[in-house]
């Protein structure tokens, strides 16, 4: 059953992907875009990381999404242009025979290492947000703070970028 | 039981789909896109593995990923905001005026 939702999720999120960049209309690949974090947000859920299935559906479906959908909308955004190099084809066996050895790896890799002490008894017991908000006040404390004020100077950054410009010389008159 | 190297495989396949989106298309917008396209195939990766390592510090990054993004995103559409005002194309190799 877990298996068959993991090929689900991961087909449709690649398949979405791959629509995003493909597809010609911007809003068009906006939607797709949308598909996509949905469909990895369901990754997430496989992967008892409700925190941040929540946080995923939130704040990039929620948030960034109506962003890039509503510039997408205020502005007449429809150039077309791409760009491919004159002589791409013959890259092509090269990239290919280079993601068979990157696979190949994969496969084998048995990505073994250290193990920490967040085992999934330990996180099902009192669930993924308790795990996430003890780890994130304690151990992640300065980062949690840095962040913050990260996300202060990108909102204020912003409000400066996009605020209509007023002429020097009218302000110096009053 | 999945295997981590599939979910490792899964962010993989959608890196290499962003970052062809950053290559080859040439809208502002969408190459924005593609860029989130790959960050979310980064949290994938480690979301996976914290899972499969059983440690709480790849999906505190996956966090602090997300909360980048979001400025990133709030970033780069101002940008784009300024660049239309000024009745510039959104062809991402038409804007070169920053050039020295």
């Amino acid at each position: 059953m877990v298996l068959v939702f993991f090929a689900y999720f991961a087909l449709a999120s690649i398949a979405a992907g791959v629509l995003t960049v493909a597809l010609k209309h911007p809003v068009h690949c906006g939607l797709a875009l949308l598909a996509l974090l949905v469909h990895v947000s369901g990754l997430f859920i496989l992967l008892n990381a409700e925190f941040l299935w929540a946080v995923q559906i939130i704040v990039y479906a929620g948030a960034i999404l109506v962003l890039y959908l509503f510039v997408l909308m205020l502005m007449n955004l429809k150039t077309d242009d791409r760009y491919f190099h004159s002589s791409y084809l013959y890259f092509l066996v090269p990239a290919a025979i280079g993601s068979l050895f990157v696979l190949a790896l994969l496969v084998r890799s048995p990505f073994g290492g250290a193990k920490g002490d967040a085992t999934t008894e330990a996180i099902l017991e009192k669930g993924d947000t308790h795990a996430v908000g003890i780890k994130m006040f304690s151990e992640y404390l300065l980062q949690f703070e840095i962040v913050g004020v990260f996300l202060l100077g990108a909102v204020i950054g912003a409000i400066v970028l996009a605020k209509t410009p007023k002429p020097a010389s009218k302000e110096r008159k009053v | 039981m999945i295997p981590l190297s599939a979910y490792v495989a899964v962010s993989a396949a959608l890196f290499i789909t962003g970052l062809l989106g950053v290559l080859i298309r040439r809208n502002f917008i969408i190459v924005l896109m593609s860029v989130e396209i790959m960050l979310n195939a980064a949290n994938i990766n480690l979301i996976a593995f914290s899972h499969y390592l059983e440690s709480m510090a790849g999906q505190m990054v996956a966090l602090f990923i997300i909360a980048i993004a979001a400025g990133e995103a709030a970033i780069g559409l101002a940008i784009i905001i300024v660049v239309f005002r000024g009745k510039i194309s959104t062809n991402v190799d038409e804007m070169n005026f920053l050039k020295w």
